[in-house]
């Protein structure tokens, strides 16, 4: 492996990511799964960096996934995006900060659509005022969050409490980055290292002093495939994916994964679980299965975040391993305490996956 | 003033030069590099005889030494302007300007540039190489063959048609020889390793010329190489080095995969960059696949939109030795013609 | 072990790496020329039995190459050894040997059908 092949590359695809001032397109499904990545990021903004980043609480779904899967149609989801534009020019705001990748991808397509046919932009104008009497200007920057976490990886660097390194061995940690496919894949020059060996995690995880794993399987999707996983006969499709990759990493014993997509965070994380309870593997050592971080919950950790705050404690693959690993601090007593200190009922243990 | 300026000393360029002495007339040849005979400088064996390229290489430095023909060595040219008399005004990178009644471009092709398959892990994967890279191994090797990471390879795959036939690389056309190429390093990596299993990925196999297709029988049937029709779209590399290629056989309609030690891309030929430079100079015109454009395909391959202008060989596309050679020798008689017509 | 309602799929991709080759060497160290193959697919179009049933020995001979012997022991009776391929290949393979040794390498490698 050489890396300056690699950096050869990323120089040919570094886009233009905002300074500042950014209007944060929050995604559906990820407040669910991951429920404290959102909040991270904007504490990361806020307090970390100082930036002005306005979270509209009028802000929608982009309805990717049901465009994805055929039930939202193209006009609807053009009109639903060109409303999000709305409330940024309400906002006073000129650059997006996209938190999902299926919409990073929709918004990244729909503007190339808009300026290849003009006529469909003033299409949507009319629609959207027609629906709402809103008005909207495009975007000057559109970036994916992961982008604005890499922009300032080495500002996160510096005020960093933990490295990914374990230290125990003083060795840097294994790490497995996994790319959403409507990051780059479509538009490749929009995506940081463009689409083959994409830089934006990479990036994260090297300023942060862990070693990245290039296993052969890294381009292959996660499995989602929208419409393949929203039907529940067809989940083979979407489970098989996930361990073709999980297998082809296994070998590199990964100390975790870390995603920039919130289905593929959790689909190789939850599938974990079901490929324990339905034919007895697990991948790693141990029988804990991998972990799988958002890159905020990454970044939060390295800034010293308590992790429960983060919401490892919602994760299906337990990340009490990688804490330790890291030496990270916590409370076991108070993994499921809520805010107010009471205590939460307490999930059910998988039959195979060790917790 | 000279005869016939020749922009390029490969082999293209003296061949020209010494088919024009032969019919009496006065020639210079400039060539950028430090030597003559370009790309063959760099290349062990040619198809289909796997006959050294040195061979062929003596023969027109042997004829350079004993026409004494007149080189001008490390000199590009900058422009080509054509005056109102018809005759030519050549600047390059020395201080002299040349003046020549009519002027050969024989600047030749230059090799794909394989980084920009970024798929493919050229310059990042150790064990990847290109089709050129192999011929300077072959041509320096000693002893057993290794692969680049030191390995006796036991598994090999050439991949045809590398930034060939590819519009995303910006070249649409057929680079014509890869494939006689492959089939030829093919059997001289089974013959240096026996016991290697050897494949070849292709989309079209084109054995176009004299021998090829006895060349590609051979492949197949006294060294089991094996043919696989598919093109490769993705390479990874596994934790031991070796690499995973992902093709399809699309005859058996089923998507593969491939565990090998080493992965030979064949790439394909490119106008050269200093063609299309002077080419702008001059108003030469350029076909869609940057290469000149031939004043007529079939029976003035060797004139140019230019009159006084010609070429020989691989600067109006892809050709092999053979074709070149012939090529340049059509060009000295389309000179004469030219000379002949212009005097009286 | 739970039921989901799904079940993982087997992948469908060849990996060079399992290739069954048992049948495919012993066929070349018999009849070398069985590897100037071309696929053009003159053999089937002509072929008495592929006009009457699935048999197709274009097909068959990549199916040896991958090693998929149970395949080819489904199919191998369907041919009527009449001989029309032979005259047709243009690379003068000879697919009349060729079936006689699939037939006797599957009995040699002790190969049954999947049923």
């Amino acid at each position: 492996m050489n890396i300056e092949g690699k950096k050869q590359i990323w120089n040919a695809y570094q886009k233009e990511i905002a300074e500042n001032d950014y209007f944060y397109a929050r995604s559906c499904i990820r407040q669910n799964f991951f429920p404290a990545s959102e909040v991270a990021f904007l504490r990361i903004l806020r307090e970390e960096l100082h930036k002005n980043i306005i979270d509209d609480p009028n802000h929608t779904t982009c309805t990717g996934i049901g465009y994805h899967s055929d039930i939202v149609p193209f006009d609807t989801i053009q009109t639903v995006v060109a409303r999000q534009f709305s409330l940024m020019t309400q906002a006073g705001l000129e650059h997006m900060a996209i938190s999902c990748v299926t919409s990073f991808g929709i918004y990244t397509e729909i503007l190339d659509l808009w300026h290849h046919f003009p006529e469909q932009l003033e299409k949507i104008r009319e629609y959207l005022y027609k629906a709402t009497k809103r008005e909207f200007n495009l975007p000057k920057n559109i970036a994916h969050t992961s982008d604005v976490i890499y922009k300032f990886r080495n500002e996160i660097a510096e005020k960093a409490k933990y490295k990914l390194v374990n230290k125990q061995t003083g060795e840097p940690l294994n790490v497995v980055e996994h790319i959403g496919c409507h990051y780059a894949k479509m538009f490749p020059t929009k995506g940081v290292g463009g689409a083959e060996f994409p830089q934006v995690l990479v990036g994260m995880i090297e300023s942060w002093g862990g070693n990245v794993v290039d296993y052969p399987e890294r381009r292959h999707c996660c499995g989602f495939g929208f419409r393949n996983y929203l039907v529940q006969a067809n989940r083979g499709y979407s489970i098989s994916n996930t361990k073709k990759k999980l297998e082809s990493m296994k070998p590199y014993k990964p100390d975790f994964i870390v995603a920039n997509c919130p289905g593929c965070a959790m689909f190789m994380d939850k599938w974990q679980y079901t490929l324990a309870e339905m034919e007895g593997v697990t991948y790693d050592e141990n029988g804990y299965g991998i972990p799988v971080l958002t890159y905020e919950e990454m970044a939060g950790l390295v800034l010293g975040y308590n992790p429960w705050d983060l919401g490892l404690q919602m994760h299906q693959v337990q990340c009490e391993s990688l804490l330790d690993k890291m030496g990270i601090e916590y409370d076991p007593k108070a993994k499921y305490l809520d805010k107010n200190g009471n205590q939460m009922p307490l999930p059910e243990k998988p039959s195979c996956l060790k917790v | 003033m000279i005869d016939v300026l020749i922009i390029g000393g490969g082999i293209a360029g003296i061949e020209t030069a010494c088919s024009l002495q032969d019919l009496g007339y006065e020639t210079i040849i400039v060539e950028k590099e430090k030597t003559i005979g370009g790309h063959l400088n760099d290349w062990d064996t040619l198809f289909p005889t796997h006959r050294s390229a040195s061979e062929v290489l003596a023969h027109y430095t042997d004829e350079t030494r004993k026409r004494a023909l007149t080189i001008y060595l490390n000199t590009y040219v900058i422009s080509v302007k054509k005056q109102d008399d018809g005759t030519f005004e050549v600047h390059t990178s020395r201080d002299v300007v040349f003046r020549s009644k009519a002027v050969v471009v024989a600047s030749g092709y230059k090799l794909f540039n394989a980084e920009r398959k970024e798929e493919y892990g050229y310059k990042i994967y150790d064990n990847v190489l290109t089709s050129a890279d192999l011929e300077v191994k072959l041509k320096d090797l000693k002893g057993e063959f290794k692969t680049p990471t030191d390995k006796v390879p036991e598994r090999i795959a050439f991949i045809h048609c590398v930034g060939s036939r590819d519009e995303k690389s910006g070249n649409h056309y057929c680079s014509k020889l890869c494939c006689v190429t492959a089939v030829k390093q093919a059997i001289h990596l089974k013959q240096l390793c026996p016991k290697a299993e050897i494949f070849c990925c292709y989309m079209d196999l084109r054995m176009y010329g004299p021998g090829f297709e006895e060349m590609y029988r051979e492949a197949q049937e006294k060294y089991h190489i094996q043919f696989i029709r598919g093109r490769l779209s993705e390479v990874g590399e596994n934790s031991n080095g070796t690499l995973q290629l992902k093709v399809e056989d699309t005859l058996a309609a089923r998507p593969c995969k491939i565990q090998v030690d080493m992965l030979v891309l064949m790439v394909g030929m490119e106008s050269a960059k200093s063609t299309e430079l002077f080419a702008q100079s001059c108003g030469l015109k350029c076909a869609p696949n940057r290469f000149i454009q031939p004043l007529d395909h079939h029976i003035g391959s060797n004139l140019t939109n230019v009159e006084g202008l010609f070429t020989a060989g691989t600067s109006i596309g892809p050709m092999s030795v053979f074709d070149t050679v012939n090529h340049a020798k059509a060009t000295a008689f389309a000179i004469r013609d030219y000379f002949i017509n212009t005097a009286r | 072990m739970r039921n989901f309602g799904f079940s993982t799929t087997k992948s469908r991709t060849i990996d060079y790496g399992d290739i069954d080759r048992r049948l495919i060497s012993y066929i070349l160290e018999n009849e070398p020329t069985f590897n100037a193959c071309l696929s053009c697919g003159s053999c089937t179009a002509i072929c008495s039995a592929g006009n009457l049933t699935s048999f197709n020995i274009r097909k068959l001979s990549l199916q040896i190459r991958l090693g998929d012997l149970e395949k080819t022991h489904e199919e191998i009776d369907k041919c009527m050894l009449c001989g029309k391929c032979l005259l047709e290949c243009p690379r003068g393979i000879n697919t009349r040997n060729v079936v006689m040794l699939i037939k006797k390498g599957l009995t040699i490698f002790e190969i049954k059908d999947k049923a």
